[in-house]
C-alpha cells in the first residue's frame, strides 16, 4: 500500500514525524510499519510533549530501587522486601465505555505491577466526573472497577471522587496499584540472551483495542463515540490466572525478562524489551494465539486485547515455563527469539511485514519542547469580590457542605469494592491514608492519592505543591513516613501554549515539592488531550505517595470518646479573602471561583508532618484528621461519625465563614488525653498549635468570642454525610 | 486440627483462610489444588471465597465439577467438617451438599461491609462455643449472596434447627434473613460472611474466631 499524506494524517503523525521515520529506516515504511510507528510515537506511548519536562523531576532517594522507565517504580521497605507501585489513567476509554474502560484500566495497572514479580496487594482510584447527575458514567466506572478488582482479588483501599463541570466531557479515571515481593525476586523487562525464546502467554489476540493508544492521544469530537469498538474488554478471571501463573513461572528461574502487553500490545512489549536489553526481537505472527482467523499483521501488532504477557525465557528451559501455564489453563507458545541485530522483525505468512530498529520505536520518538511561554490558562478573576456575602445560617451551610458531592461520604462507591480481601487492610476507604500491612514483616505500607484540579487551575505550580503536601500530610496523620511518589498528569491539549504552560508549571511544582518532602517520583503517567469539543479540563495532577510505618493499629479519623482534648496541630492559619475563592465554600455555597489556592509554606508543612509522626509514635493521638477541603468545620464534622462530637472555640479571625471553612494546609486535628505532651513535641518542631476544645456527646459546637457559630447534632451531620450520595444517585435509578 | 483449603482457579480468599487457620494454636492449614482427586490427611475442609472459574455461567456452577469436589462430597458423607465461605457456600449449594441457591443481591450491587449476625443454633460443630442469640459481626463481600429456597425448604431448615446465622439487618434480600445454613447431618456449614477476615485484632475484629474454635473443640471431643 502506498503511504499517502491522508494515511499519515489518519495515523496522527505529522509530515515531519513521517520524514523522521523515513530517515530512521532509510526507506519508506510499509503500511504495517506505519501503524507500528503511529502507536509507539503516539503521545500516550512516547510522552513526546512531556518527556523533556518530566526529566526535571527528582527520581532518586535512599528508598528507591527502581525509578521511572520500567513497568513500575520499586522502593525498599526493609527486611529484603520491596513494593512496586504506579498510577495509570484510563480517561478516554472510560468516557466512551465507562464499565469496560474503567475495568481494563484496573487490569492494565495490575499487570504493570505483577510484571515486576510483585503480587498486587492494594488498589486506589482517583475519579473525576462532571456532575453528580452524570450517573451513567459514574455508576459504570464504579461497577467496572468493582468487577475487575473484586474478582482479581486485590483490595481497593482508598481513593478520591471529585465533581467539577470541566470533567463532564472528560471524566478522569486514574488507578493506582501497589504490589509486594522480595528484592531479589524483582523482574525487569530487559530482553537478553541471543537465541532465547520469546514466549507469548495469556489471552488470545483479537481485533479489540486497535489504535487505543492513538485514541488516547487525541481530543474528543462528535465522532468519538464511534470509537467504542476501540475500547477493550477485560476478563479479570483470566488476569487472576495470569497473575498466579506468572508468579509461579518466575519461581522456576527460567524467565529472563517479562513485560505485559498494554497500550500498543505486542508491538510495545516486544520493542521495549528489545530496546532496554539492546537486542533484537524476531517474531512470527503465525504462531500468535488468535481469537479469529484472517487477522492481518497490522491488526495483530496493534491489537490491545487484554490479559496478555510477553516473556523471554532461557533457551532449553521453555518446558518448565509451559508446564506452569498449562497448570493454570493458559496459552503459552514460543512466537520468536532474541536476536543480536537490535531490530524488531515481524514475520507473517512467510513474509517480513516489519523490520524496524527497536531504539527507533522506543527511544527515537520525537520529543517536543512545545511553546509554553505564556500565562497558564485561566479565566477566573484574581481578586475576591468586593463583598463576600455573609452567611445567613452557618449551621445550614455546614450541613449543605458536608452533604455536597465533593465532601460527602463516598461509601456508596467504596462499599462496592472489596477493600478487605487478603486481610491486610488496617485502614481502608474513608481514612486519610490507606494502610496495608505486609504480613511477612512487621512493616506496613501507607498510601494516599490526591489531586486538586481547582487549585491547579488557579495556580498550577502552587496547586501541584499543595497536592504533594496533602498526600504527605495524610500519610503523616496515620503515622507513616512518606518515602516515594508516582503521579498521573491529566491535562488538555499540549499544542495550546496556555495549556502547555499549565503542564510545565505543574511539573515544576511537583519537582519542587517532591524534593522538599523527599518523595522522589518513581514513575507515572501522562494523559493529554483531555478536551471534548474544545473544552479542556482543569490541569489535574494526581499524586500517589507511599509511606512506611511499623505495623500497628492506625490512628482513626473519628473521635473516640467524650472528654478528650481537641488539639489543632499547625495552628489556625487564617485564610484571606483572595484565597477563600478556591475553596469548597465558595464553590458550593457561593457558586463562585476566584483568587488563588491556599498559601503553602513547605518548610512549616514538613515540620508539622514530623511533629505529627512523633505524636503518633508516642501513642498520644486517639484520633487524627487533616484539615483539607472545607477547612476546620468540615474536618471536625468528618470526625463526628461515631456519634461523638466536640465543643470547640476559635479566635476571631477575618469572618466566621473564612474562619470555619477557609482552606489552609499544615493543619491536623488531634484528640488526646495528654495535651501537654503534644505541645512539647510541637514546640520541639517549632510548630504552632493549641487545645481548641473537648469532645462531647452528640453535638458539634464551634464558638468564637461569645458567639456560637455552629451548633449541630452529630446525628444530622452524619445523616447528611452518609445519605447525600445514595440519595442523589438512586433517586434517578 | 488439620484443615485443607481448596484452591479453585479464581479462588482469592484461599490465602486469607490459610493465614487465619495457621494463626490458631493447634490448627494448621494446607492448600489442595482443585484437580486433586483426594484430600490427603485433613480433619476439616474449607471452600474459600473468591470467583471460582470467574463465576462464569453461575457462581460455583463450574467449580462443582472440579475433581476435588468428588472427594469433598465423600468426606462430607463420612462426617468430615466442611465449611464453605462466600463463593464456597455458592459451590456447596451447586454441588448439592446444601439446599437452596444464592441469587444476586437485591441492590444488584456488590456489597463489602461489616454486618451483625445472630447465632441461631449452637448445636453444630461450627457454633458450639458461641451462645444462642449471640451477635457476631463479620464482613460480607459479595455480589450474589441473596439466599433463596422454596418455602418448604425454608420451613424444613428452620424445623431442623439448621439456620446457623441470620442477618440482623438483611443486606442482600436473603430469604428469612438467612446468612448461613447447616447440612442435615450438621457437619457442613455454608455462610456468606467471612469469619476468616475477622480473626485478627489488627484488621479490626476477632469475632470470626468462634467458628474455627468451635471446629477445633468438636474435633478434639468427638460428639459421636
Amino acid at each position: 500500500m502506498t503511504i499517502t499524506p491522508e494515511l499519515i494524517t489518519q495515523h496522527q503523525l505529522t509530515q515531519a514525524e513521517y520524514d523522521k521515520i523515513v530517515s530512521l529506516l532509510g526507506r519508506e515504511p510499509s503500511y504495517t510499519e506505519l501503524g507500528v510507528f503511529s502507536v509507539m510515537w503516539s503521545e500516550h506511548c512516547s510522552y513526546k510533549s512531556s518527556r523533556i519536562h518530566l526529566k526535571t523531576l527528582p527520581t532518586e532517594g535512599k528508598y528507591v530501587v527502581q525509578g521511572p522507565g520500567e513497568n513500575a517504580g520499586v522502593i525498599g521497605i526493609g527486611g529484603g522486601w520491596v513494593v512496586a507501585f504506579k498510577i495509570e489513567s484510563h480517561n478516554h476509554p472510560s468516557y466512551i465505555e465507562p464499565f469496560q474502560g474503567a475495568a481494563t484500566g484496573v487490569g492494565g495497572i495490575l499487570r504493570d505491577i505483577f510484571t515486576m514479580g510483585a503480587r498486587p496487594i492494594a488498589v486506589m482510584d482517583s475519579l473525576r466526573f462532571g456532575s453528580i447527575d452524570q450517573h451513567r458514567i459514574l455508576t459504570g466506572v464504579v461497577a467496572g472497577i468493582a468487577h475487575y478488582g473484586n474478582c482479581f482479588g486485590v483490595p481497593t483501599v482508598g481513593g478520591e471522587t471529585v465533581f467539577e463541570s470541566c470533567y463532564s466531557g472528560n471524566p478522569l479515571v486514574n488507578v493506582f496499584a501497589l504490589g509486594v515481593c522480595k528484592e531479589n525476586e524483582i523482574f525487569y523487562a530487559r530482553a537478553s540472551g541471543i537465541g532465547n525464546p520469546v514466549i507469548y502467554v495469556g489471552a488470545k489476540t483479537g481485533r479489540d483495542g486497535i489504535h487505543g493508544a492513538s485514541m488516547a492521544s487525541a481530543e474528543f469530537t462528535e465522532e468519538s463515540k464511534q470509537k467504542r469498538p476501540n475500547v477493550q474488554v477485560g476478563d479479570p478471571f483470566l488476569e487472576k490466572l495470569l497473575l498466579e501463573a506468572c508468579i509461579e513461572a518466575m519461581k522456576t528461574g527460567a524467565i529472563v525478562a517479562i513485560q505485559d502487553m498494554g497500550a500498543a500490545g505486542l508491538t510495545s512489549s516486544s520493542c521495549e524489551m528489545g530496546s532496554r536489553g539492546g537486542v533484537g526481537i524476531d517474531i512470527d505472527l503465525d504462531l500468535v494465539p488468535q481469537r479469529e482467523p484472517g487477522m492481518t499483521a497490522y491488526e495483530m501488532l496493534l491489537s490491545e486485547s487484554q490479559e496478555r504477557m510477553l516473556l523471554v525465557a532461557e533457551k532449553g528451559r521453555e518446558e518448565e515455563v509451559f508446564q506452569v501455564f498449562r497448570k493454570w489453563g493458559l496459552d503459552a507458545v514460543t512466537i520468536g527469539k532474541v536476536t543480536p541485530d537490535g531490530n524488531l522483525r515481524i514475520r507473517h505468512k512467510g513474509k517480513i511485514e516489519a523490520e524496524i530498529p527497536n531504539p527507533a520505536l522506543a527511544d527515537e520518538a520525537p520529543k517536543y519542547d512545545r511553546p509554553h511561554n505564556v500565562k497558564p490558562y485561566r479565566t477566573a478573576p484574581l481578586d475576591a469580590p468586593a463583598v463576600i456575602p455573609a452567611s445567613k445560617d452557618l449551621n445550614a451551610d455546614l450541613l449543605r457542605l458536608i452533604g455536597s458531592p465533593d465532601l460527602c461520604s463516598k461509601r456508596w462507591i467504596w462499599q462496592q469494592y472489596d477493600y478487605q480481601v487478603r486481610t491486610n487492610t488496617l485502614a481502608g476507604p474513608g481514612s486519610d491514608a490507606a494502610v496495608v500491612r505486609i504480613k511477612e514483616i512487621g512493616q506496613s505500607v501507607a498510601m494516599s492519592l490526591d489531586g486538586n484540579g481547582r487549585y491547579c487551575y488557579l495556580d498550577p505550580r502552587e496547586g501541584a505543591k499543595l497536592a504533594v503536601a496533602e498526600c504527605c500530610r495524610n500519610l503523616s496523620t496515620t503515622g507513616a513516613l512518606p518515602v516515594a511518589a508516582t503521579n498521573n498528569l491529566n491535562f488538555g491539549n499540549p499544542e495550546r501554549p496556555e495549556i502547555m504552560a499549565q503542564l510545565v508549571e505543574t511539573i515544576a511544582g511537583i519537582g519542587e515539592a517532591c524534593r522538599h518532602f523527599e518523595t522522589p517520583i518513581t514513575g507515572g503517567n501522562v494523559s493529554l488531550y483531555n478536551e471534548t469539543l474544545g473544552e479542556g479540563i482543569y490541569p489535574t495532577p494526581v499524586l500517589g505517595i507511599v509511606g512506611l510505618m511499623k505495623t500497628a493499629p492506625p490512628v482513626p479519623v473519628a473521635f473516640q470518646r467524650e472528654g478528650a482534648h481537641v488539639f489543632l496541630l499547625g495552628g489556625f492559619r487564617p485564610t484571606d479573602p483572595q484565597r477563600f475563592g478556591s475553596g469548597e465554600y465558595a464553590k458550593v455555597i457561593l457558586n463562585q471561583l476566584w483568587g488563588l489556592p491556599p498559601m503553602l509554606d513547605m518548610h512549616y508543612e514538613k515540620r508539622v508532618h514530623e511533629a505529627m509522626r512523633e505524636i503518633v509514635a508516642a501513642g498520644l493521638a486517639e484520633s487524627a484528621h487533616d484539615l483539607s477541603d472545607g477547612g476546620l468545620a468540615i474536618a471536625a464534622s468528618e470526625s463526628c461519625t461515631s456519634e461523638i462530637g466536640a465543643k470547640l472555640h476559635i479566635p476571631q479571625g477575618v469572618s466566621p465563614e473564612l474562619d470555619l471553612f477557609g482552606e489552609a494546609p499544615s493543619r491536623i486535628l488531634i484528640t488526646t488525653a495528654n495535651p501537654q505532651q503534644v505541645e512539647q513535641i510541637m514546640l520541639r518542631h517549632d510548630v504552632e498549635g493549641c487545645v481548641i476544645g473537648v469532645t462531647i456527646g452528640g453535638q458539634l459546637q464551634i464558638g468564637c468570642e461569645d458567639r456560637m457559630l455552629v451548633n449541630v447534632a452529630t446525628e444530622d451531620l452524619k445523616r447528611e454525610f452518609e445519605t447525600a450520595l445514595p440519595n442523589r444517585l438512586e433517586a434517578h435509578a | 486440627m488439620k484443615v485443607g483449603v481448596i484452591v479453585f482457579p479464581g479462588s482469592n480468599c484461599d490465602h486469607d483462610a490459610w493465614y487465619a487457620i495457621n494463626n490458631i494454636q493447634q490448627a494448621s492449614a494446607n492448600f489442595i489444588w482443585h484437580d486433586s482427586p483426594t484430600l490427603g490427611d485433613v480433619d476439616a475442609v474449607i471452600l474459600p471465597g473468591g470467583f471460582s472459574y470467574g463465576d462464569y455461567l453461575r457462581c460455583g456452577a463450574i467449580a462443582r465439577f472440579s475433581p476435588v469436589m468428588r472427594a469433598v462430597k465423600k468426606f462430607a458423607a463420612d462426617g468430615g467438617l466442611v465449611i464453605g465461605i462466600c463463593n464456597g457456600f455458592q459451590v456447596l449449594v451447586e454441588v448439592g451438599l446444601l439446599p437452596g441457591a444464592l441469587l444476586r443481591n437485591q441492590s444488584l450491587k456488590f456489597i463489602c461491609k461489616d454486618v451483625a449476625l445472630r447465632t441461631e443454633t449452637t448445636n453444630s460443630p461450627f457454633t458450639s462455643t458461641l451462645t444462642k442469640g449471640q451477635t457476631v459481626t463479620l464482613p460480607i463481600a459479595h455480589g450474589e449472596g441473596q439466599y433463596f429456597a422454596d418455602a418448604h425448604t425454608l420451613d424444613e431448615l428452620e424445623a431442623e434447627d439448621r439456620v446457623a446465622f441470620r442477618y440482623i439487618d438483611n443486606p442482600n434480600g436473603s430469604a428469612r434473613d438467612i446468612a448461613g445454613i447447616l447440612s442435615r447431618e450438621r457437619n457442613v456449614l455454608g455462610l456468606m460472611p467471612h469469619p476468616e477476615r475477622a480473626c485478627d485484632p489488627l484488621t479490626g475484629s476477632t469475632q470470626g474466631l468462634g467458628i474455627f474454635e468451635s471446629m477445633l473443640q468438636s474435633l478434639a471431643v468427638p460428639a459421636r
